[in-house]
């Protein structure tokens, strides 16, 4: 804190007259704002290395303990929940499937939809359009009880179908690479019929090589969104050996209630691991992540 | 649409069959389903349903219940919207402007973006703990005694803080892109006109950024509406009992808790409605920007 605000007037007082104490004031409330954003995540990661009895008694912790290895083995390897099926391994497992599934299956549905959205002329193109995306209109929040039925019905309940294929039916990655390949310059589509290239040929060769960087920033927003997701697994799954991370996590909580001392550490240990591969990715493909996200406007 | 487009009969057909029949399954006939069930009043046995009208809309929009849950995501609402985007900013602007460390500042305050939201309750909830949490501890230095999940204003308290905290992210990213995108001759120009940061700020740059901040209202909106339903569900450990919770709560709680059919598909297709109107209002805005860019 002290090196990047104020040390530097102060090691060259003479070169520069006066400390500019507008730039000490952005740092302070820059570096305020990261801390509000980083301590929480800190806290429970230095706390998840120590065994409940001392979290009970000392609360949470501000240094890493010596009990990590064992909270985090338990949460990885520790089959629990109420039929001692699942184990972290598992749930990742799954988490994985689910955010894998969803950004791919997305990404490539989406992709064929806006390919013929936008280069074809065809009865029906319109009509098409809109009932793509009216679905943009409404979030699975607020049909999640009848979404439930149709899965049900369907007999879809505990599978990664059902986990998977409802989330994709929404636009909003149509609506993305909608925006992108209107974006393509026209030449491009009359150089390649002119060389005798067909729809599929174009598409192949020549629209996806090109939608390279923003097929890699969705992938990133959906992967994420697929791993985070709650309310629909919740109700999907309740076969434990179907759990993803974040669905986990609620079992803990389960768990915690009537507990003597709850298992603290564990549970934090889970929440880290559940966080770890999409702050990563995102940390990673930052530069990627934003510009899918700011260019796509949704 | 393109001007040059392939004309062919069948293709394009074959390119939608995937994303259509997976929107008529999984997206129309779910939503038919609320219209339809919105008017039936079901037995919670499985013994039929009667047609009942409008009863399941009015008896939810006049029990007072339901009145409640709405004042109380009112005004949630509006709390994590004005101090998420506040906050966010805030931070943007600085980020625009100091020259080091502005890379490590971006990462630092946009990362908490991936974290799930049940995994923000979890941390939440620690943090509140009655016996480990330090917020909980800093209270009691000032004599309150904080209680999560018993006192309604406290939980409260700690939701509107959690969904915060999980939403700053988004919107400096949207603000600080934002912010860089406003040209250099302008930025100059306007330090020349007026030298004084603040005012600076409030006759340049904000309304600038307005479209900006117009567009992240209704994403703020529509977060603090579904997407903290996580949040919730872990800050209270899935029993609400009397915490305060928010109208997509209440539709779940409803509908597979209460076993309300009836009832938790009209909350649904009233929600429905208000979505609609915030997109078709977010969408003609859109429109109207694109234009005048």
């Amino acid at each position: 804190m002290t090196d990047m605000t104020t040390a530097s007037p102060i090691a060259v007082p003479t070169a520069r007259p006066r400390i500019r104490w507008n730039r000490v004031g952005d740092h302070a409330i820059l570096i305020a704002g990261a801390l509000f954003m980083l301590l929480p995540v800190l806290l429970t990661l230095t706390t998840s290395t120590f065994d409940n009895i001392t979290i009970h008694r000392g609360g949470l912790q501000f240094a890493f303990g010596p009990d990590g290895f064992e909270n985090y083995q338990k949460a990885m390897f520790e089959k629990g929940g109420f039929t001692k099926t699942v184990d972290g391994m598992r749930m990742m497992m799954n988490s994985l499937i689910l955010g894998l599934g969803f950004a791919v299956g997305k990404i490539v549905i989406s992709m064929m939809a806006a390919y013929a959205i936008v280069y074809f002329r065809f009865r029906f193109g319109t009509i098409a359009f809109w009932i793509i995306f009216t679905t943009l209109l409404l979030p699975l929040e607020v049909r999640i009880l009848p979404s439930y039925e149709v899965v049900q019905n369907l007999g879809l309940l505990n599978t990664y179908t059902g986990l998977i294929v409802p989330l994709i039916a929404s636009a909003t990655g149509t609506f993305y690479f909608r925006q992108f390949f209107k974006s393509v310059p026209e030449e491009l589509l009359e150089a390649a019929r002119i060389d005798g290239a067909g729809p599929v040929n174009f598409f192949i060769n020549i629209l996806v090589p090109l939608s390279q960087t923003m097929i890699a920033a969705i992938f990133i927003i959906m992967f994420v969104y697929g791993w985070n997701q709650y309310l629909w697994p919740t109700l999907m799954t309740t076969d434990e050996s179907m759990f993803t991370l974040v669905r986990g996590i609620k079992q803990i909580m389960q768990v915690w209630i009537g507990a003597n001392i709850p298992d603290y550490g564990v549970a934090m240990a889970l929440a880290i691991i559940a966080m770890t591969p999409p702050v990563l990715i995102v940390i990673l493909f930052q530069s990627w992540f934003v510009k899918g996200l700011v260019e796509s406007d949704k | 649409m393109k001007r040059a487009q392939f004309s062919r009969p069948l293709f394009p057909y074959l390119l939608l069959v995937p994303q259509l029949s997976i929107i008529a399954v999984f997206f129309y006939w779910p939503a038919a389903e609320a219209i339809r069930g919105s008017f039936f009043l079901e037995d919670p046995f499985g013994f039929g349903s009667t047609f009942v009208g409008f009863d399941n809309y009015y008896d939810a929009v006049t029990g007072s219940e339901y009145l409640n849950t709405a004042r109380f995501t009112l005004v949630f609402t509006a709390l994590v919207a004005f101090f998420s985007l506040a906050l966010a900013l805030l931070l943007a602007v600085k980020a625009d402007i100091v020259l080091r460390g502005a890379k490590t500042y971006r990462t630092l305050l946009m990362w908490v973006y991936a974290i799930a939201p049940p995994v923000a309750g979890l941390i939440g909830i620690l943090l509140f703990d009655q016996s480990i949490g330090p917020i909980t501890d800093l209270a009691g230095l000032f004599g309150y005694e904080l209680k999560l999940g018993v006192n309604y204003w406290d939980t409260a308290f700690a939701m509107v803080l959690v969904s915060v905290w999980k939403q700053i992210p988004i919107n400096f990213i949207f603000f600080l892109a934002g912010l860089q995108s406003i040209p250099r001759p302008v930025r100059e120009a306007a330090m020349i006109d007026n030298p004084s940061g603040l005012s600076r700020f409030f006759t340049i740059t904000f309304p600038l950024l307005a479209p900006t901040g117009f567009f992240l209202l209704i994403i703020n909106i529509t977060y603090a509406l579904f997407d903290t339903f996580g949040i919730l569900d872990i800050l209270f450990k899935g029993e609400p009992a009397n915490n305060p919770i928010t109208l997509v709560y209440k539709v779940f709680l409803d509908g597979f808790r209460g076993n309300d059919l009836g009832g938790s598909s009209a909350q649904s297709v009233i929600l429905m409605v208000l979505v609609l109107v915030l997109t078709v209002f977010q969408f003609r805005f859109m429109e109207r920007r694109v234009h005048y860019n």
